[in-house]
């Protein structure tokens, strides 16, 4: 989610937030040392759209709450599922409760959709470029592609520091998608470590393709200039950033 | 209330910190979706426009002529995190509005950014010292991520509502959405009523 960005583009109707609801776990998975994917069953069906978040309110028997937003993982496929992925953080408050203590079975909190601006609808070309735990609301983009037998909508380059840090990734690599690390490679990996740069775009570069990058603040600067530098119309270019939340 | 099993919260609650809100310590989180613009002093300006009866425009050296007004206090993104106890160095939006003397019948605001970005208020929100353009953080220029050369401070709602790259404000009689209004969020933002979204 964003504080403020420019007026350029419009988002048309979207999925808005509906009430709080009580949403069980029925999968958690590991997706690296520090990130886990929570399955959560909605209880409303709500339906969502790839790029939004939702969030997970924690009460504590007090009354005490805390909550925090996660981007949405999964496909649209109208399942009355989502998945969330979680990076846990060292302070993280939410984020270390859901890594240590949720379990299967357990009820989560949660309300959304969030979001009616970083999001795809699945019709048009797009070129993905996530940073990190950026990558989430992007392979949701990337899934809802593939599931509908288009994948060719979409290319994803995704940024992370070494192969141990990449979400998703039994499911992730494929044509449409570019692995870019930045401190260090898998074996005999063909592009040296290395921050992301033009030559790491899909060339050609669709022209009528919109761009989504999500990452840090720094690597959203970054990528936007990347994507610019490659020729995308900077009124093409989406860019959801995050500090750190925990 | 439904409790969460195994939840009993990290640490006692600031009383400074509105309901679902967290206490982000000394990081600043930037969360914009837009590249970061470079507006240079020599050329940036601050108007106020619409419902007045006097238009007026300030260079970088006139606004900064103005009296100055300070603020020290908490902000608070609808993405829950809140900063405590900042202070940020500027001109009150009443003074700017002394000068361009607003219509009877002005009633709300658009700010309006040098990015384009815009997001409406009840004129109540920032008259009566509850509104600022800054320009310093902590006593220092303000960054241009969070905003610099100066943006708008209205620290009593969500900051979304606090316009980065504020280039001015338009009086209107009505209430006009701004850009994250129009995409869901509340139209007053009201952190202490949890006014997240459209419907809060």
């Amino acid at each position: 989610m964003t504080e403020q960005l420019s007026g350029a583009g419009e988002a048309g109707s979207f999925p808005r937030p509906g009430k709080w609801q009580m949403a069980k776990v029925t999968e958690i998975r590991r997706e690296t040392p520090n990130a886990k994917t929570f399955r959560l069953d909605l209880p409303e069906r709500t339906a969502f759209l790839a790029g939004q978040h939702f969030i997970v309110r924690l009460t504590a028997p007090d009354g005490y709450t805390a909550q925090r937003s996660y981007s949405v993982a999964s496909a649209p496929d109208g399942s009355g599922t989502i998945e969330l992925t979680v990076e846990r953080l060292p302070d993280g408050e939410v984020s270390s409760f859901l890594h240590d203590v949720v379990m299967v079975g357990d009820d989560l909190e949660v309300r959304g959709p969030i979001g009616g601006w970083f999001i795809w609808r699945g019709a048009t070309p797009a070129v993905l470029v996530g940073g990190g735990s950026g990558v989430v609301p992007l392979m949701s983009m990337l899934r809802l592609a593939r599931l509908r037998g288009q994948a060719d909508l979409v290319r994803l380059v995704v940024s992370v520091r070494r192969p141990g840090d990449l979400y998703y990734a039994s499911e992730l690599p494929g044509p449409q998608t570019t692995i870019v690390y930045t401190r260090a490679t898998p074996p005999s990996w063909p592009r040296p470590a290395g921050r992301l740069s033009a030559a790491d775009l899909p060339v050609p570069l669709n022209p009528d393709a919109t761009g989504f990058i999500c990452g840090s603040s720094g690597f959203a600067d970054a990528a936007t200039a990347v994507l610019r530098d490659g020729g995308m119309p900077v009124d093409r270019i989406r860019a959801e950033r995050f500090g750190p939340t925990g | 209330m439904t409790f969460t099993r195994g939840f009993h919260g990290r640490r006692a609650r600031d009383p400074r910190l509105p309901p679902g809100q967290y206490d982000v310590g000394s990081d600043w989180p930037v969360l914009t979706a837009e590249a970061t613009p470079s507006l240079p002093t020599a050329t940036w300006n601050f108007n106020i426009e619409g419902l007045v009866e006097q238009p007026v425009k300030w260079t970088w050296d006139e606004i900064r002529a103005l009296p100055g007004s300070d603020f020290a206090g908490d902000i608070h993104c609808v993405t829950t995190w809140s900063k405590l106890g900042v202070s940020f160095q500027g001109v009150s939006v009443d003074t700017l509005l002394a000068a361009a003397r607003p219509m009877p019948s002005a009633s709300y605001v658009l700010a309006i950014s040098h990015t384009g970005y815009t997001t409406n208020l009840p004129l109540a929100d920032v008259t009566g010292g509850k509104a600022w353009v800054v320009w310093d953080y902590e006593g220092q220029p303000l960054p241009r991520e969070h905003g610099g050369p100066a943006r708008l401070l209205v620290p009593h709602l969500y900051f979304w509502k606090s316009a980065k790259w504020v280039s001015g404000l338009r009086l209107l009689d009505h209430d006009e959405p701004g850009f994250w209004e129009r995409n869901g969020y509340h139209d007053r933002g009201d952190p202490w009523k949890e006014q997240r979204y459209q419907g809060d």
